[in-house]
């Protein structure tokens, strides 16, 4: 029955390293970080050193173009939004339900291409200068985090900008700014990979329901 | 309150040997918050966790800081590396009468995890809560752990308040007792955005930070536009601000502390300072003693955390020359609201003929 034991991968170090052992203690003035670093197994093809967010996407110019313009685009959103509220009957006579899908399809590319969004499905970018929050590799709704570079950019991804340093900037050009100083609650994961917009809207419209007083329309 | 020892101030008047009660205004049972609401200059430190399942070496390491200190930070993994819990040594010091710290990071646990914590910690009667982001895991011994970051220092702060004010969960569930709490938050005045920094202080205001500590504070001129733009938005009245300090063992050190790890800013004064002297280490440590003596004068400083990383028995030293405490002598055994009943019990198992069978336990319920 000796082939039907199971064989730990982890207290031998990983699988595909056969042989491979835990790698040896730190000696004094060296972190055990830096050993940890420097035993991981050798192979031809060794990733950029990059957290796997980074890997997933390009560059970030359009992203900083987005934040530069957060006015324009503040603008933009605010007359977008309208147009969606408007759209309201629309929506609600076809049912929100089937319009998912296309809109959810636009919006995960627009915002995409613009912010690098990574579909929470609860948006804030109005509240964060256009920098969307969950490009930051510990995904802070309240940031920046104490570890910011002197030059600005990112603890994790030192080549990257950090994302609540670019709010802070972009937030000071909108007319709506302040929006930053409010304490973002913790994002609800069950609703990743929905449409934000949808959800904006059928609440303003809920809310200009409520507003109405239930007088008949 | 009945003062027959003037010394110790913070006893119950029934007796030493019961739990503080809190006092009016008051959100803990714990003695930081008391110190710290008397106007009286604190002094915190933090305990470098063991690598160990001995609970002595928690209790050898929190000896050093004997009277000398308010509150002890029970770090929770800092710089992503591997240590004994923070809910396990908290665990110790309060079996120990100590006062700790507890801190909470967001990287390792989940919003279910951290409010189990939360309630587990204020039991054992933990009165003060930390509440950190955490550096990523990239920085630390484990860099293929999974980061969790579920929530913010922010969104925990603002969670662990609503269990003690609401007495609920975040998922609006009861709780029978909420915890008695005293909340901090950490604040790095030393990177960038800058003119942010004092605001975001604001946002955990907001949320629910009662005291904060700083990050390691080596640039007094920049601490001190900090605490004017706090002064001035009114935010040195609403949170005691405890200044992040220590020794540095020698400029080699300042260096890769400078390059490695993130959110500390070193100027290159302080380092062609320690280079010029002669013992860097007492170098170092007299640096340590300038710096307090210089920010203890900025208004709106409410006290110092000394984090001596490796050096801790400097500690004592170095508050001693400071002369921060003024003669007044911090710690004494802090009773815990279940010590009587845990006594009781233990004497019970002592003294008791109990029956030990399972078979005669069965009998004798009969």
């Amino acid at each position: 029955m000796d082939s039907t034991q199971p064989v730990s991968t982890t207290a031998k170090g990983p699988a595909s390293a056969a042989g491979e052992v835990a790698p040896p203690a730190a000696a004094a003035g060296v972190t055990q970080a830096t050993i940890v670093k420097k035993t991981a197994p050798k192979s031809d093809y060794k990733p950029a050193d990059v957290s796997p967010q980074r890997r997933v996407q390009r560059s970030y110019s359009v992203r900083l173009w987005s934040v530069r313009h957060s006015r324009a685009l503040e603008w933009f959103y605010g007359r977008f939004a309208d147009t969606f509220l408007a759209l309201h009957p629309l929506w609600k006579g076809i049912g929100y339900g089937r319009v998912e899908a296309p809109v959810k399809f636009v919006e995960k590319r627009v915002k995409g291409l613009m912010f690098d969004c990574r579909m929470c499905g609860q948006c804030i970018l109005s509240s964060t200068g256009m920098s969307c929050p969950m490009n930051c590799p510990k995904q802070l709704r309240n940031g920046p985090c104490g570890g910011v570079r002197a030059n600005g950019n990112c603890e994790v991804e030192p080549d990257m900008p950090c994302v609540w340093v670019k709010a802070w900037e972009g937030s000071r050009n909108m007319t709506k700014g302040d929006a930053i100083l409010n304490v973002q609650k913790p994002v609800d994961q069950s609703l990743r990979e929905t449409s934000a917009w949808l959800r904006v809207t059928a609440q303003a419209a809920a809310v200009r329901e409520a507003a109405k007083g239930g007088a008949p329309s | 309150m009945s003062d027959q020892r003037p010394i110790q101030r913070d006893e119950n008047p029934e007796g030493i040997h019961l739990p503080l009660e809190p006092l009016p205004g008051h959100t803990s049972r714990g003695r930081l918050e008391r110190v710290l609401r008397r106007g009286e200059f604190a002094v915190t430190t933090e305990l470098n966790p063991p690598d160990s399942a001995d609970p002595e070496d928690v209790y050898n390491r929190a000896k050093v800081f004997d009277g000398w200190v308010d509150a002890i930070n029970a770090v929770d993994a800092s710089g992503a590396n591997c240590h004994m819990s923070s809910v396990g040594i908290c665990a110790l010091l309060t079996r120990m009468g100590y006062a700790p710290i507890m801190q909470i990071a967001c990287r390792d646990k989940n919003r279910i995890a951290i409010q189990g914590d939360v309630l587990g910690g204020a039991a054992m009667g933990v009165a003060n809560m930390l509440c950190l982001t955490g550096d990523g895991v990239q920085a630390g011994d484990q860099p293929g752990a999974k980061p969790v970051f579920d929530l913010d220092s922010i969104s925990l702060l603002e969670t662990i308040r609503i269990m003690r004010d609401n007495g609920k969960f975040l998922s609006g569930r009861k709780l029978t007792t909420p915890p008695q709490l005293f909340l901090g938050a950490a604040v790095n005045p030393f990177a960038p955005p800058y003119d942010f920094r004092p605001i975001h202080l604001g946002k955990k205001i907001a949320a629910g930070a009662q005291f904060v500590q700083s990050q390691y504070c080596f640039d007094v001129p920049m601490f001190k536009t900090f605490m004017q733009k706090a002064r001035d938005l009114g935010f040195t009245e609403k949170v005691f601000i405890l200044v992040g300090v220590g020794p540095l063992a020698s400029a080699k050190t300042a260096k890769w502390i400078r390059s490695n790890v993130p959110g500390i800013h070193i100027p290159d004064a302080i380092i062609k300072r320690l280079e010029g002297a002669q013992d860097q280490k007492a170098e170092g440590k007299r640096l340590c003693i300038d710096i307090i003596n210089e920010v203890k004068e900025i208004p709106g400083v409410s006290g110092v955390h000394v984090m001596a990383y490796r050096q801790e028995e400097y500690v004592a030293e170095i508050v001693d020359e400071s002369g921060v405490l003024k003669g007044r002598r911090p710690w004494k055994r802090e009773a815990r609201a279940d010590d009587a009943l845990v006594a009781a019990r233990l004497d019970h198992l002592l003294h008791d003929n109990i029956t030990e069978t399972q078979v005669d336990m069965v009998k004798t319920a009969h």
